[in-house]
């Protein structure tokens, strides 16, 4: 194990041979792992690596089956359930754990509610709370609801909660997966201000650039083995990469291959109007990939869900292969050979609590009735199909989806997406929290599929996936295309010089060319 | 392309699962079986089991369609006045008719058309209350259950409506005969359950309810029209309402303000026994069936023994309702 610059402490947490095993089913093997003060650690690792598996044991939500946790040089048993964040070591997970009503302050106090007599003592809970986000030089009122706050604002929240605990050892669960660019760089500024107050931060990532950025040392975690643990300014992205994998990722994008030019219009969009978004105007051809770009909040779904039907439409006209239509519901946009696949595939995508089965064919029941009822083994040999074909991973079909890791969830909602057989796909996000490698095997058939002639629109708030994919680029900016980009003006730059308003297309001829 | 690691997510032991979720009501069922015989040689006897089971079709049916609405995330409070209100109306019509038909078949007809119709029309009024008005199921069905309450007391008087005897005589059959010595409401129970089980399972519609309460966002997404699936839910429990009165009416020839009175508890009680999660998403019919069973046999067991006050039977219900939950709860919250 070679080791980063930072001076060597003594570590404030520790793990030494810790295994971990559900069952009969091993999730760990013998992982050493430690964070010093003032430090940012990062872990990486595929879906299934184990990385969530080894942070919980950090934060004693679950115990590990082997191994001891060192804290300040004491060996220790951390008590389960969050309550060692009483010690000093709070876990902010990635979906985060804030009650939706509450006020910012009273989120911050939640369960340790300062009190004068038997009354809450909202007023000082109130000051402090402000204080706290003073601190962190956060903008937010803490009379607003959590409802109200943006994602970036509510993370921003659960530091200030961390913090006014006195946190010592801040783990994060992919703080970054849901955060515009402009965003990240503010928690970064964040977790820089408060290493340099002494705390400790493990920090779990699928992008190697932030980890670049970021990190002082970084885990690499394979197969629930450590694979090292290295001082991030000896490595690059590759050699992150590839220890991840363990074999070298040629070509994580595959060939572009320019649609005719004669390819046929086969979706139109002309001076939409919808909440949020308003005079979107662009062509979608046969065979193209089209990127859409743009922060977070810029409406890149508002336009998708007014397409398809999710949402009303106040004005504009869509044309579906020449013809004009008018989709109300889902139903008749998948029934025309028109698919949304969305970004939330935990809320919006996937039945948690049923197996794959149901899931896969839910939004196309229809194809699986025999005499009015459905037919199992017509639903079994989809599923087998789908299996194959999307490389979905799960050792028992009957399984709960919710238990199945993202990359494989995201494969699955792939799947009953393309069910439908459709002609054109809407795929928003689609490879947001998933690792490098299913990410690959994502753009791969996302590419195969613009080969056969279907069409595919892909909203991504990575730049590299929008570039990496895209023969075209719809940059938005708040609610509005800001600009279209083709061939070699498809760069990181450009797109960002639309995407924050420096730059901006000034005619509709030019947008809805 | 051989990349992401096979998921290493905990499965639960598949024993257990089995134990409690799937045959923990049948294994209830069975201890109370063996219980009565034990207690009581009477028990197995044809006519107590045909008179349990008579008695429990009222509650059965109507506790087949709570289970497709609460399998899709909704409730219905209002059952047990509804089948008041229908009992009332059809006994009210019935008669009206009588002058103009006379004695005869077709008056019942009649009646149970226009019972079936009401069920149809009260559904109606609480799933476009609940969905196109977007109120809780919880507030509408709590407001219709008194509607429908006071509106009974109200045709009656106060008192109590009578159907003529002597189209009570015409109808009595209903209720008391049967085919090959199985009463008939335990053959329209039978065929309800297997038409209700088949629906929940084989069936887009069933699919769908399920899918609804799991995650009404989702089938949203999912081309699913969540609306109009709920809708159906209420309509379906209305007309199995009225079916389950069809059945009730020439038991007592009766309708009165007590009618019906805490049935909605009991349909409820019997479909969360039976393995549907309350809060929706996952239903089967055939556990609403047992759970049916179970509580009329609670009820009988205390009759037929004499240790025990039979005052008791809604404390040993309420037991077993608690009991079922806690036997069926997730073993772990993650």
């Amino acid at each position: 194990m070679s080791d980063g610059t930072s001076a060597p402490m003594q570590p404030v947490l520790a793990a030494h041979r810790i295994s971990k095993s559900f069952g009969e089913i091993p999730v760990l093997f013998s992982i050493d792992f430690d964070i010093r003060p003032g430090e940012v650690h990062a872990i990486i690792g595929e879906n299934g690596a184990g990385k969530s598996t080894l942070i919980k044991i950090l934060s004693g939500i679950e115990q590990p089956t082997s191994g001891t946790i060192t804290y300040d040089g004491q060996t220790i048993v951390l008590p389960a359930d969050g309550k060692a964040e009483a010690m000093g070591i709070v876990l902010i997970h990635q979906e985060l754990n804030l009650a939706e009503h509450l006020t910012v302050a009273d989120s911050i106090f939640l369960g340790r509610e300062l009190k004068r007599g038997p009354f809450l003592d909202t007023s000082e809970m109130r000051r402090r709370a402000s204080a706290v986000m003073e601190t962190l030089h956060v903008r937010v009122d803490p009379n607003a609801r959590i409802s109200s706050l943006s994602v970036a604002d509510k993370q921003m929240v659960e530091i200030a909660k961390a913090i006014s605990r006195d946190a010592r050892v801040l783990i994060m669960d992919e703080p970054t997966a849901v955060l515009s660019v402009g965003e990240t760089q503010t928690l970064f500024e964040q977790i820089r201000r408060l290493t340099a107050r002494g705390v400790a931060v493990v920090f779990i990532s699928h992008k190697l650039d932030e980890i670049m950025e970021l990190a002082d040392r970084v885990t690499v975690l394979r197969d629930g083995q450590l694979i090292a643990t290295v001082g991030t300014q000896s490595l690059t992205p590759d050699s992150i990469a590839q220890m991840m994998v363990g074999r070298e990722l040629s070509n994580l994008y595959p060939p572009k291959h320019e649609p005719d030019v004669d390819a046929p219009v086969v979706l139109s969009v002309n001076k939409l109007d919808a909440p949020t978004v308003r005079n979107i105007s662009f062509d979608l051809r046969r065979g193209e990939i089209l990127g859409f770009a743009g922060l977070i909040g810029s409406g890149r779904t508002a336009v998708a869900e007014a397409i398809v039907g999710l949402a009303p439409r106040s004005a504009g006209e869509i044309r579906l292969n020449g013809k004009v239509v008018e989709f109300t519901r889902v139903a008749q946009s998948v029934e025309a050979g028109l698919a949304y696949m969305t970004k939330d595939r935990k809320g919006k995508g996937l039945l948690l609590n049923m197996g794959l089965r149901p899931n896969l064919t839910l939004l196309t029941l229809d194809k699986h009735l025999r005499a009015g009822f459905l037919d199992p083994a017509s639903e079994e040999r989809a599923l087998e199909r789908a299996t194959r074909r999307f490389d979905i991973r799960a050792r028992d079909p009957s399984v709960a989806v919710g238990r199945l890791s993202g990359g494989n969830q995201q494969k699955l909602m792939l799947g009953k997406t393309m069910e439908s057989e459709p002609d054109i796909i809407i795929m928003d996000e689609p490879t947001r929290g998933i690792d490098v490698g299913t990410k690959q095997q994502i753009y791969h058939i996302i590419a195969a599929l613009a080969a056969e002639g279907k069409s595919v629109i892909v909203i991504s708030s990575e730049l590299q996936e929008v570039i990496g994919l895209s023969h075209r680029v719809v940059v938005m900016r708040n609610g509005q295309i800001a600009g279209v980009l083709e061939g070699a003006e498809i760069t990181e730059e450009e797109i960002m010089r639309y995407a924050a308003g420096i730059k901006q297309s000034g005619h509709d001829e030019r947008i809805s060319a | 392309m051989s990349v992401s690691a096979p998921d290493i997510a905990p499965k639960t032991k598949p024993g257990l699962k089995l134990d409690l979720k799937t045959v923990g009501p049948l294994v209830a069922l069975a201890l109370l079986v063996l219980l009565g015989i034990s207690l009581n040689e009477n028990f197995l006897s044809y006519n107590n089991l045909t008179n349990v089971l008579a008695r429990s079709s009222f509650i059965g049916i109507i506790a087949i369609g709570a289970t497709f609405v609460i399998t899709a995330g909704g409730l219905d409070l209002s059952v047990g006045s509804m089948a008041a209100v229908i009992a009332g109306v059809m006994i009210m019509v019935m008669n009206w008719l009588i002058p103009t038909f006379g004695v005869s078949w077709s008056v019942v007809l009649a009646g149970m058309a226009a019972g079936i119709l009401l069920g149809g029309v009260a559904g109606v009024g609480n799933g476009l209350m609940i969905t196109r008005g977007r109120i809780e199921a919880f507030i509408v069905t709590l407001g219709t259950m008194g509607i429908f309450r006071s509106l009974v007391t109200f045709l009656a008087n106060g008192g109590t409506l009578s159907l003529n005897f002597q189209v009570a005589d015409v109808y009595r059959p209903v209720y008391y005969d049967g085919l090959l010595g199985i009463p008939y409401p335990i053959l329209v129970f039978a065929l309800v359950a297997i038409g209700g089980e088949l629906i929940m399972r084989r069936t887009a519609f069933g699919r769908h309810c399920a899918a609804i309460g799991s995650n009404e966002q989702v089938a949203r997404y999912s081309s699913i029209n969540v609306d109009n699936v709920r809708l159906i839910t209420y309509i379906l429990q209305g007309v199995l309402v009225a079916v389950a009165v069809l059945l009730y009416v020439p038991r007592l020839g009766s309708a009165s303000s007590t009618t019906g009175v805490l049935w909605e508890l009991e349909a409820i009680a019997a479909v969360i026994i039976g393995g549907t999660t309350l809060k929706g998403g996952y239903g089967r019919v055939w556990g609403t069936v047992v759970g049916v069973i179970i509580l009329g046999l609670i009820g009988n067991i205390l009759n037929l023994q004499s240790f025990i006050s039979p005052y008791l039977n809604g404390a040993f219900q309420g037991v077993i309702i608690i009991l079922a939950v806690l036997l069926q709860r997730p073993r772990r919250a993650s």
